[in-house]
């Protein structure tokens, strides 16, 4: 699904290395686990990935079902199946959340060939994804995040995820911020995401959401790169020892 | 400074010596003589001029109008779907035939050049009235020259609540028409009255809307300036309010070469309450919008608000010169003033110049002025959701411009205009 081969990327205003040689690999159907310390370029991979502007990929690639998806602008890998729940979701004052979804669900429609979808089957649609993750109708009508909290920001993530089905999601701490409940809530709708063709790259610093989201495969990220891959044990000894003694290993 | 008067009383006597009234009663030929020696005194506007250091006013000058071609807007008329008395105007003439009876119970609608004939005492002591008032203490010479020349308008009074809007339509057929028209509005004690004003007028267009609302008394006013690309407009919008009488008026502009909309407003009665709000969509470096505003507050306990968006790109030019001023004496008032751009690009320009002057000691007043890029970070989001960058920014331009528009009371009028203009970005867009 995803590949991702000796990626560098730099900032585009100065000359800083971020990612300093990412290989990856991601199967269909699998969910690979990423932690790693503060400022490793955990977000900058998921940035570069769905294609923000600022950054500068120096060497390397990144493919999704074969397609060169760094030459994509950020619409177009949308279009292609993929996602990012985003660390901090961003606020748009003044655009509803409901109008933000059909539009988005709309766009990505039309960039398939496919007519609108209608007013009524969208109504439905969110109606039922939305109360899954109890998601109630006034956030629906309010501007999309504005003034949600920290949680309700990260279960509107998810709900964004479970209405335009990407087959290529991207987590970055969904996690962080929310409360035992939420946690519950936002792992179960990732979990009836999951099926053999739709692949997870989740980004965490916690073995807590593995718990939930149970990973085939967990990576450790230190400076820009990744320094060691293994099963759900790993996150475990992360949990447990911290990252100085693997760190120290792999140095 | 000697120069530029003689300057402007030069080009000032060639636009007077085209321009004549016909006859009528002895009142209005005294009004409007008295209103054709004000602008022969003042002299009409020159770019050096402090009040239109922003805005070159030559073009509206000039003797004859620069010819503007007429757009096929190829859409259902705005407010269409909403039941209203339309009085329509073709190139600045009342054309019967389009418009619907002037019958309306609790109205009375007269065009004004029957009004001129007549003695009609609640007009003669309204006509050019206002406007006079409103050349102090800055001159506005457009609105005297419009009612010495004015060739035709509405006169309206309101002696009760009424419910169905006065839609006054102005339509553009004539590439070369040079429109004067001016509206008298006289709202009674307790009535109610919303006008809305829709279309392009004509290549040039001088309007001038005299209201004068009595005590509990309330005008609504929506207008949506046509949008003809080459058109040429400068307005001016005159009201009184009396004790506990509400004014609101919203105007949303899109394209137009040129457009000034001056909105002078005088709260002489207690507890009453004026909003003036507008919303402009400026594409093209031939764009260029003027706001200007000026209440004054010479009662105890009005509010007024000022609130004014626009969208600007490809080095279109936005203009807001907003001021309010508080009498000595006008204690408790609360004056807001708000005027945002939102600049799509580095060659777009917004000029404002918002202005207090306060005499009174116990009031509240604010300003603020912004003038912004598109939020990069709420773009990104919308484009990694799918969303291509000209449609995300048209979301984000409307949620710019959604702070003017719920200034609209009427939601059905509202409603009109969200889509209205989605459909007119939509269409730029492709
Ligand atoms: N636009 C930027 N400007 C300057 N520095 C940046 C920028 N983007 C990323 N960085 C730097 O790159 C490094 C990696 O940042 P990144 O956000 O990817 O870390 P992270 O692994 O996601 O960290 P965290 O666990 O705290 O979320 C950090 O040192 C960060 O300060
Ligand atoms: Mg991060």
């Amino acid at each position: 699904m995803l590949t991702i081969k000796d990626l560098h990327v730099q900032l585009e205003e100065e000359e800083k290395q971020i990612l300093k040689g990412v290989d990856l690999e991601i199967e269909p159907g699998k969910v690979h686990a990423i932690m790693g310390p503060n400022g490793s370029g955990k977000s900058t991979l998921s940035y570069v990935l769905s294609g923000r502007d600022g950054y500068e990929v120096t060497k390397g690639s990144a493919t999704l079902d074969g397609e060169d998806i760094l030459e994509m602008e950020p619409e177009e890998r949308a279009a292609a199946g993929l996602f990012l729940a985003f660390q901090y979701p961003v606020e748009i004052p003044g655009v509803g959340n409901m109008t933000f979804l059909r539009t988005a669900v709309n766009s990505q429609r039309a960039a398939r060939g496919e007519e609108d979808v209608s007013a009524a089957d969208f109504l439905k649609l969110i109606r039922e994804k939305a109360k899954a993750l109890k998601i109630d109708a006034d956030m629906l009508k309010r501007p999309v995040n504005v003034g949600f909290s920290g949680g309700e920001k990260k279960r509107n993530e998810i709900l964004q995820m479970a209405v335009l089905e990407p087959k290529m999601c991207i987590l970055d701490e969904t996690d962080s911020g929310l409360d035992v409940d939420a946690m519950k809530l936002v792992s179960d709708g990732v979990n009836a995401l999951r099926n053999a063709g739709r692949s997870f790259l989740v980004i965490t610093h916690y073995q807590r959401l593995l718990d939930h989201i149970k990973p085939d495969v967990v990576h450790i990220m230190a400076d820009g790169k990744i320094v060691k891959s293994g099963g759900p044990e790993l996150a475990l000894e992360v949990e447990n020892n911290g990252y100085g003694d693997l760190l120290a290993e792999t140095a | 400074m000697q120069a530029l008067r003689d300057l402007k009383q030069s080009t000032t006597r060639t636009r007077l010596s085209d321009l004549k009234f016909e006859e009528g009663a002895a009142w209005a030929n005294q009004s409007r003589a008295a209103a054709r020696d004000r602008v022969a005194s003042m002299g009409l506007p020159h770019k050096r001029d402090e009040y239109w250091k922003f805005t070159d006013p030559s073009s509206l000058v000039e003797a004859q109008p620069t010819p503007a071609a007429v757009f096929e807007a190829g859409e259902t008329p705005v407010f269409g779907e909403v039941d209203r008395l339309k009085i329509v105007f073709v190139d600045g003439v009342f054309d019967a035939d389009a418009s619907d009876p002037l019958e309306i119970e609790g109205l009375e609608i007269l065009r004004l050049s029957e009004v001129f004939t007549r003695d009609i005492h609640w007009a003669k002591d309204l006509y050019g009235v206002l406007e006079a008032r409103g050349q102090s203490p800055v001159e506005r010479p457009f609105a005297a020259l419009n009612t010495a020349f004015a060739t035709d308008g509405v006169v309206i009074r309101a002696t009760v609540q009424v419910s169905r809007p006065i839609n006054l339509i102005y339509h553009h057929r004539d590439t070369k028409s040079d429109a004067i028209l001016h509206h008298l509005i006289k709202v009674e004690e307790g009535a109610d009255l919303t006008v809305l004003e829709t279309g392009p007028a004509a290549a040039r267009f001088n309007k001038v809307m005299e209201i004068d609302i009595a005590d509990k008394g309330a005008f609504h006013h929506v207008r949506a300036q046509g949008r003809d690309h080459e058109r040429r407009a400068v307005t001016g919008t005159f009201a009184r309010l009396g004790t506990e009488s509400a004014f609101k008026s919203f105007t949303l502009t899109a394209n137009g070469v040129l457009t000034r909309n001056e909105c002078v407003i005088e709260l002489t009665g207690d507890d009453a309450i004026a909003h003036v709000a507008g919303a402009a969509v400026g594409d093209g470096d031939d764009f260029h919008h003027d706001d200007t505003v000026f209440i004054t507050h010479d009662a105890v306990n009005c509010e007024s608000r000022q609130v004014f968006k626009k969208v600007l790109r490809n080095g279109a030019v936005g203009v807001f010169q907003g001021k309010i001023l508080v009498k000595e004496g006008a204690q408790k008032t609360d004056g807001y003033q708000i005027s945002q751009s939102l600049l799509l690009d580095g060659d777009s320009q917004f000029l404002a110049k918002p202005e207090l002057e306060i005499y009174a000691d116990d009031v509240i007043c604010s300003h603020g002025s912004t003038s912004g890029a598109i939020d990069e970070d709420a773009l990104f989001y919308l484009r990694s959701r799918g969303v291509e960058p000209g449609k995300a920014t048209d979301l984000l331009t409307l949620a710019f411009l959604a702070e003017a528009l719920d200034e609209i009371e009427n939601e059905a009028l509202a409603e009109d205009l969200r889509h209205r203009l989605e459909a007119w970005l939509a269409r730029r867009r492709s």
